[in-house]
């Protein structure tokens, strides 16, 4: 992990005066409740329908034990006792008191954290695939690049007021496990021929009303002109980004305006001047990054045979098949923990559970946890000898229920029971629907299955992008629900289509149900639900869903 | 005669805002519209002392030409959160050369000062704050991981 150095840990020792005299000015009725809101936002504290939300930074989404155990104690202390992790995989707290939040940021540099940046219009949390390192598919680690691009981003003084919020992903797997289509900037690792490192910049992609998938605006960038190109886009972006209308205000739609070849075409002018001056990254500074993300002493271990593990028991059985991922060391397996309880918002964790994770990760890792995009949290380097052990464990916890990628694994937003922007509740949504399908074996009998739910179109929920969508809007007062379907996120992106007019909340499940049923009937063998939508199109959906 | 920042003191400042873009000043000591600027440019400068101010959808490449004839450029800001004259502060000072005074005008706010400094002004009519008190915003940080105008490197060349 990285560890800061006395530059790191001033700066953000500063943020922390710098955001307790803000508070105070602001108790004193020296800010106005106006200008207050771009500071505390960028402080990751919004005002919501009950109380403040505040959210906490997870670069690249990870974590280390002692960071959790922090975690555990502020949310006991300040909250309620349980804490939420984000879609950009940052946690969230859902009753913070204003005035307590600079002693909850105080408490938080003690561990190396903040909530720097976590909102507002300015270049947001980097995130990155959460089994970076680990994945066996991976050809980079991604990690030293998100470090390097956080501090780049980190009080950049020209960027904190743009048209609109700004969200960089970064992928250095072959899978796209990071939704890089789907953001502001997304790159991609690459190894050339000779096994260079280089980047696929796409940029324009994103959710929201107006969901678009990103253009590559430029292949093979090499990695000391990350910065300076990161650079000349923001840069383009911030003078030319509309600004009179805050849902045309995305780098999205000015992409689209320009087109993708003008839009580069700026960048480029840009870039000629910025290219190859101060900002350009040294090898030493690169390897300084690396330095931070080396392997930890990993064990020489036999690969042992996932079928004769199996056999132990059923139910480990089933969690060993869903819930482990394939580790780039042989012996190792990297496990993802279910914060998707039946009746609990999805990715909702308590004190006790921090805390029990953060032992877990010692005993069964080297204290390193990683949050993901879809509200779980991974235990990375789990021995395959420790696996049993460790299921026993996490099935105490009321982790492991063994649904990891199938319909029940759902992505879904805080809703109308938390945010004040959303039209309607989603997470009795998600509660509904896990109780509908309760039947695991026919949940399996599915397959790989996303089910996103945003309650508002700022799709915190990823709803375009799941497999089946599922988006709460407000008609005359009442909450109603739009289905889309085949929707997908990774290299191949797609964006979902709807199938029709909303429905009420009640009939949600039966809808989604019918949805399924069609899938069964019409799915050739070993066709995923993505795959048989992609084939028959939305037709036999609408027939059924609507009949 | 109003206060202002300037290098980071607070100085008597006596330059008042022309906002009127189709009428000309009767003198001099007035920060004139950039399209008043470009076009009268010559009457203008027989008034004595003048200077130019960008509104936010005006880019400063407009005045590329003019750069060594003006003291005082300033950047307008209609509301505090529109940061476009981030851009155009640094592109004044880095990409044009300019080195006469960068002052922000308009609906910016104290806690923007460090990093409108940062982006090359160094002049702020700052309105609605105590300026003496205001002076402080300017140390919220003592180092930056990016480089800025006071330091060209940014802090990766300098661990």
């Amino acid at each position: 992990m990285y560890i800061y150095d006395h530059f790191d840990r001033q700066i953000v020792s500063q943020r922390v005066a710098q955001f307790r005299d803000q508070t105070q000015r602001y108790l004193d009725g020296k800010i106005s409740d106006e200008q207050f809101l771009p500071l505390r936002l960028q402080n990751g504290l919004y005002i919501q329908r009950l109380a403040p939300m505040m959210r906490i930074a997870v670069p690249y989404g990870t974590m280390s034990s002692i960071q959790l155990r922090k975690l555990a104690h502020i949310s006991r202390k300040y909250d309620k006792g349980y804490a939420h992790i984000s879609t950009r995989q940052n946690v969230q707290l859902n009753w913070p008191k204003l005035e307590e939040v600079p002693d909850i940021l105080a408490e938080l540099l003690e561990v190396e954290m903040h909530a720097v940046q976590t909102s507002g219009n300015c270049i947001r949390n980097t995130t990155a695939d959460q089994f970076s390192g680990v994945a066996a598919d991976e050809i980079e680690d991604a990690r030293p690049y998100c470090e390097i691009i956080r501090q780049w981003s980190t009080f950049h003084p020209e960027f904190a007021f743009l048209p609109r919020k700004f969200k960089i992903a970064v992928c250095g797997s072959k899978s796209d496990r990071a939704a890089i289509m789907m953001h502001d900037i997304g790159l991609q690792i690459s190894h050339d021929t000779s096994g260079k490192t280089a980047f696929n910049v796409f940029v324009g992609g994103g959710l929201g009303r107006t969901p678009v998938i990103g253009s590559l605006i430029y292949e093979n960038l090499e990695p000391q002109h990350l910065l300076t190109y990161l650079e000349a886009i923001l840069r383009v972006y911030n003078q030319l980004g509309r600004r009179d209308n805050k849902f045309k205000a995305r780098i999205k739609i000015l992409v689209r305006a320009m087109g993708a070849e003008a839009f580069k075409a700026e960048v480029e002018k840009e870039w000629a001047h910025i290219k190859d001056g101060d900002l350009t990254l040294s090898a030493e500074e690169i390897d300084r990054a690396k330095s931070f993300f080396q392997s930890p002493s990993y064990e020489t271990l036999a690969q042992q045979d996932m079928q004769a593990l199996a056999l132990e028991n059923a139910d480990f059985a089933r969690w060993l098949q869903h819930n482990t991922h394939e580790h780039k060391i042989p012996g190792y397996r990297i496990v993802t923990l279910a914060l998707k309880t039946v009746g609990v918002a999805p990715g909702d964790i308590t004190a006790e559970q921090f805390e029990a994770v953060a032992d877990l990760s010692e005993r069964y890792g080297f204290g390193e946890i990683r949050s993901t995009h879809h509200q779980n949290l991974v235990l990375p380097d789990v021995k395959q000898a420790d696996l049993l052990a460790l299921w026993k464990e996490l099935d105490k916890l009321e982790v492991a229920s063994p649904t990891v990628g199938t319909l029940n694994d759902i992505i879904c937003c805080p809703g109308g029971d938390f945010c004040s922007l959303a039209n309607a509740k989603s997470i009795p949504i998600a509660e509904a629907i896990q109780r509908r399908f309760d039947d695991i074996d026919y949940v399996y009998d599915l397959g790989e299955i996303e089910l996103n739910i945003s309650g508002c179109m700022n799709a915190c929920g990823h709803h375009h992008i799941g497999n089946i969508g599922i988006l709460g809007v407000d008609k005359k007062g009442q909450e109603f629900y739009q289905v889309s379907l085949g929707g997908s996120q990774g290299l191949e992106a797609s964006l979902g289509a709807i199938l029709g007019p909303s429905f009420a909340q009640n009939q949600v499940p039966d809808v989604i149900e019918k949805v399924l049923e069609t899938y069964v009937s019409l799915r050739q063998p070993e066709e995923r639900f993505l795959d048989t939508f992609r084939r028959v199109g939305i037709n036999p959906f609408k027939e059924s869903a609507y009949a | 005669m109003p206060n202002i920042i300037k290098d980071q003191q607070i100085s008597d400042d006596s330059w008042q805002v022309w906002r009127d873009a189709a009428t000309l000043p009767e003198s001099g000591g007035y920060i004139v519209p950039l399209t008043l600027w470009l076009e009268h440019k010559d009457s203008l400068k027989a008034l004595g002392d003048i200077a130019v101010f960008l509104a936010s959808d005006e880019s400063p490449k407009a005045l590329a030409n003019d750069i060594t004839e003006l003291n005082l450029i300033a950047v307008d800001f209609p509301k505090f959160a529109d940061g476009r004259g981030f851009s155009y502060g640094r592109e004044l000072r880095e990409q044009l050369g300019y080195k006469g005074e960068l002052r922000a005008i308009g609906d910016f706010m104290r806690d923007q000062l460090y990093f409108l400094s940062r982006c090359g002004f160094n002049s702020f009519a700052l309105e609605n704050s105590d300026l003496e008190e205001s002076l402080a915003s300017f140390k919220d940080f003592s180092e930056s991981y990016q480089p800025s105008i006071d330091q060209r490197l940014p802090l990766f060349r300098r661990r």
